[in-house]
Order: C-alpha cells, then sequence, then structure tokens
C-alpha cells in the first residue's frame, strides 16, 4: 500500500465491551469499499485516549457498558472532539436513549442488524458517512455556496420557489424560466432582499413548487445582480478598506438605529449580547453590567448541570422576573439575553426571540 | 436462594434521565424528592444546587426571578423559587416531540 493510500484512509473508532461483537464489525467494517482503518476500544476511557492520541473520521459506539456507558462517552466526545462524526451501534430498542443520543448530536442511531437486509443498510450508511467531508455551506449541497445554488436554478432554466432558511429567518427566491423575478425576506421584496439573503453563509434550502402568476419585482438580469452583490460583500468584507471618522461614526449610528428598530418591531424591551471573552453591548437597558454577568453565570451554570444530568446542551432559558420575562440563548461565539414585556406570550417567546437574535446577526 | 446473588456481577445499564419533583431549603439541601434512587443522589443534590445558584446570581444582578424554565436538548427542568428555596421538576422530553437543535 502506497503512502498516499495511508493518508487517504479514513479511520473509525469501535467501541464495544464485547470483544466478539468488536471483531465481527471490525472485519465488516474494514471491508467497506474505502477500506477504513478500524480500531477497537472495549472501554469508554479507552476509547477517549484513543481519540486524544489519533485522529478518527468516524466513532461507533455501543450503548450499554459498564463504568462509563455510551451516552457518557458520547457526551465528552461531542465537546472535545465536535468534528468527529458520530454514530451509536445498540442492541437497546429504547425511544428515549435514541432521543437523548440524537439530542447529544449523534449522526446516527442504529439497532444492532439482525438481517442481512439491515447490515447491509448500515454498510452502506457508514460508507456514505465516511465519504462526506466537514466543510460548511448549505445542507444538502455541502460544498457550495447560495451563490452556486441560485446560478444552478437558472441555468437549469427550472421555474421553482428557492426557499432558503437560516436559523428563524425565511427568505424565498421565485425563480420563472430560470429568471429571478422576485425575493422576499422578513416583509422587505425585490432587490433589497435578495441581497440580504445573498449575504448568508450557511442554512438550508428547498425547493417549492412554482407560483407562475407571482409578481415581478425583480428586472435586473441575474448575473448583473449576482456581481453587484458579491461586490458589496466583498466591499464589506474586505480588510484594510479605511474608512473615514465620519463614516465610521456614521455606520455605527445607522447600526444602532436600525438595531433599535428592529427591538422595537420585534415588541422586545432589551436585549443583551455576552461575547465570550469580550466586552457585552446592551441595547433598551441601562443595566447591561449586571444583565451581561447574570447571563455568562448562568450559562456556566447550565453547561455544567448539562453535563452533570447528561441531558445534551442548552436550547434556552426561560425566566420571569418582576418586570420581564427573560430569554437566555446561548449560541456558539455569544449568548443573547433578551428582555420581553410581562404581558407577552410565554409561549411564543422563544421562537420570537429566535428571530430577532437571527436578524441581530444578519 | 438470595445467597446466589452475592456472586452474581450487576449487569451493565444506561443511566436513564431524573424525572420527577424535588424540593432544597434555602441551604441548597434535598428536603423532599419524589425521584427515583436509582440516579443517584448526588446528582439530585447538584441540580438543587446549581438551581438555587441561579436564583441567587439572579438576585444579586437585581433581577429576582419567581421561576426559571431550563430547555436542554432531553430534558427540562422547571423551578419556582420558594422563600430562598425552591421546588423544581425534571421532565425527560418527549422523544418523539423534540425540540429542534440550534
Amino acid at each position: 500500500m502506497t503512502q498516499a493510500t495511508k493518508q487517504t484512509r479514513a479511520k473509525i473508532l469501535l467501541v464495544d465491551d464485547d470483544p466478539d461483537v468488536l471483531e465481527i464489525y471490525r472485519d465488516l467494517l474494514a471491508a467497506l469499499p474505502s477500506k477504513p482503518e478500524v480500531l477497537t476500544a472495549t472501554s469508554g476511557s479507552r476509547a477517549l485516549t484513543l481519540l486524544k492520541a489519533e485522529t478518527f473520521r468516524l466513532l461507533i459506539c455501543d450503548l450499554v457498558m459498564p463504568k462509563m456507558d455510551g451516552l457518557q462517552v458520547l457526551a465528552i466526545v461531542r465537546r472535545r472532539f465536535p468534528e468527529l462524526r458520530t454514530v451509536v451501534l445498540t442492541g437497546v430498542q429504547d425511544e428515549e436513549f435514541r432521543s437523548r443520543a440524537y439530542a447529544l448530536g449523534i449522526d446516527m442511531f442504529w439497532l444492532k442488524p439482525e438481517t442481512q437486509r439491515n447490515m447491509d443498510m448500515f454498510l452502506q450508511c457508514i460508507e456514505s458517512l465516511l465519504g462526506q467531508d466537514g466543510q460548511g455551506g448549505f445542507r444538502g449541497v455541502q460544498s457550495k455556496g447560495l451563490m452556486d445554488i441560485i446560478q444552478m436554478e437558472s441555468l437549469s432554466q427550472s421555474s421553482t420557489i428557492l426557499r432558503i432558511t437560516r436559523g428563524a429567518l425565511v427568505g424565498r427566491l421565485w425563480f420563472q424560466a430560470g429568471e429571478l423575478i422576485d425575493a422576499e425576506i422578513e416583509g422587505i421584496r425585490g432587490e433589497p432582499a435578495f441581497r440580504q439573503i445573498l449575504a448568508w453563509k450557511s442554512g438550508s434550502f428547498e425547493n417549492l413548487p412554482p407560483e407562475p402568476n407571482r409578481e415581478r419585482t425583480i428586472t435586473k438580469p441575474l448575473n448583473a445582480l449576482l456581481l453587484e452583490t458579491a461586490q458589496a460583500i466583498d466591499e464589506t468584507a474586505a480588510p484594510g478598506i479605511n474608512h473615514s471618522p465620519e463614516s465610521e461614526t456614521e455606520m455605527v449610528h445607522r447600526r444602532t438605529v436600525w438595531r433599535l428598530a428592529s427591538l422595537t418591531r420585534e415588541g422586545a424591551d432589551f436585549i443583551v449580547v455576552v461575547p465570550q471573552g469580550g466586552k457585552a453591548e446592551g441595547w433598551g437597558t441601562e443595566n447591561t453590567e449586571e444583565l451581561a454577568k447574570w447571563a455568562s453565570a448562568a450559562s456556566k451554570v447550565c453547561h455544567q448541570m448539562a453535563h452533570s444530568v447528561e441531558a445534551g446542551p442548552l436550547l434556552h432559558l426561560e425566566a420571569r422576573a418582576l418586570d420581564h420575562r427573560l430569554v437566555l440563548l446561548p449560541k456558539k461565539k455569544q449568548t443573547y439575553l433578551v428582555g420581553w414585556p410581562t404581558d407577552a406570550d410565554p409561549a411564543r417567546l422563544p421562537e420570537r426571540s429566535k428571530k430577532l437574535v437571527a436578524s441581530w446577526d444578519s | 436462594m438470595g445467597l446466589l446473588n452475592i456472586f452474581s456481577k450487576p449487569s451493565p445499564a444506561v443511566q436513564r434521565l431524573p424525572r420527577g419533583s424535588l424540593t432544597v431549603d434555602r441551604h441548597g439541601q434535598v428536603v423532599a424528592t419524589t425521584i427515583s434512587s436509582t440516579c443517584p443522589t448526588a446528582v439530585v443534590q447538584a441540580i438543587g444546587t446549581e438551581v438555587l445558584r441561579l436564583f441567587h446570581q439572579a438576585r444579586e444582578a437585581q433581577m429576582p426571578l419567581a421561576e426559571l424554565n431550563l430547555h436542554f436538548a432531553s430534558l427540562q427542568i422547571t423551578a419556582r423559587e420558594m422563600r430562598g428555596g425552591a421546588v423544581i421538576f425534571l421532565k425527560p422530553k418527549d422523544p418523539f416531540n423534540l425540540m429542534p437543535q440550534t
């Protein structure tokens, strides 16, 4: 075997307390078309040591194991090795464990196959997982940006509605025989909506049936529009461009006005943004520092609690204070604390907060 | 016959999520609980202590809270402040109705 082949072979770590199972699955997996290298571990602690020492593409883990069970292993793996793909392979048929495993971010949950057909399907899924790389992009077309997807729609002369979702934000693009005729996001239509949607770097999309009678708001050719928008995005992102002090002040002022307007539009009282290790910013409150301190401490406490109970990550926290209802949303790089009036409908607050935060980041 | 059980090895099992309620006093001590005894006492105690800490830190931030709802991916914790202590409800999420991860 050449050195190049060795380097491209994916590594799989198989964890099960039953050595017989390990042996069988090691042979089966090693015979996959991509010829992965399969290593085995009979305990969670041994698996973690191996993961620390070597780089693996995929972890296949049993649930029921002595000392450290599979969910414990997965909880640790998710934190320490977020890029690693994970699969549960177990004999335990219990919906609670299945949902908890998915909540911990696994890629697949498999009951140990009992028929040849199931085994074939399992092996096909593993082969498919090994073939996927970890690049960003849009779900379904991982290596392509939104611009590529739009160009593909145009080139294929299709009539469709492209529905693009980024968090709680939803944008739509109307195509008629390959021509872009309309765009809409959050009540904005036409070219401004198209520009806003095109700035998204990740998300998911789906094709909906066309609307032939949709009113046309975009008349510019798609290529010209793409070029203009790409230039605008590049100019915003390009480092080293000297803005005059006036234009910078103006930009800050404009951003503040826009953010306060979006707070008012959504009906929230305040929002506090706490970046990791940075200075917190607050809009609509004079108590930013204290609120940020609590938001930061609460995130840490919840993280600790999630770890000790193995309940998966914190999705959001809701709280009722004397004069506000609060929603705390932890994100990768920062934590958001949104304050709502006490008479706001509590059932809708998490969704409204997510929407506000998604537009805040755009 | 029970004698033979002494030599039997306990079979490994996956820890289930705690379900039920617990009451903690102002010092963080668990005074009553309906959570199954299969859930380790240390975990129940840790939940009580951490929830009280959240209430306490909110008071320090001039924002006393009456109620807290923590939505984890597979567990929901609801806590109501009660004279410095708290009553806490733990409810694993319905496997068929999980909230999407953000």
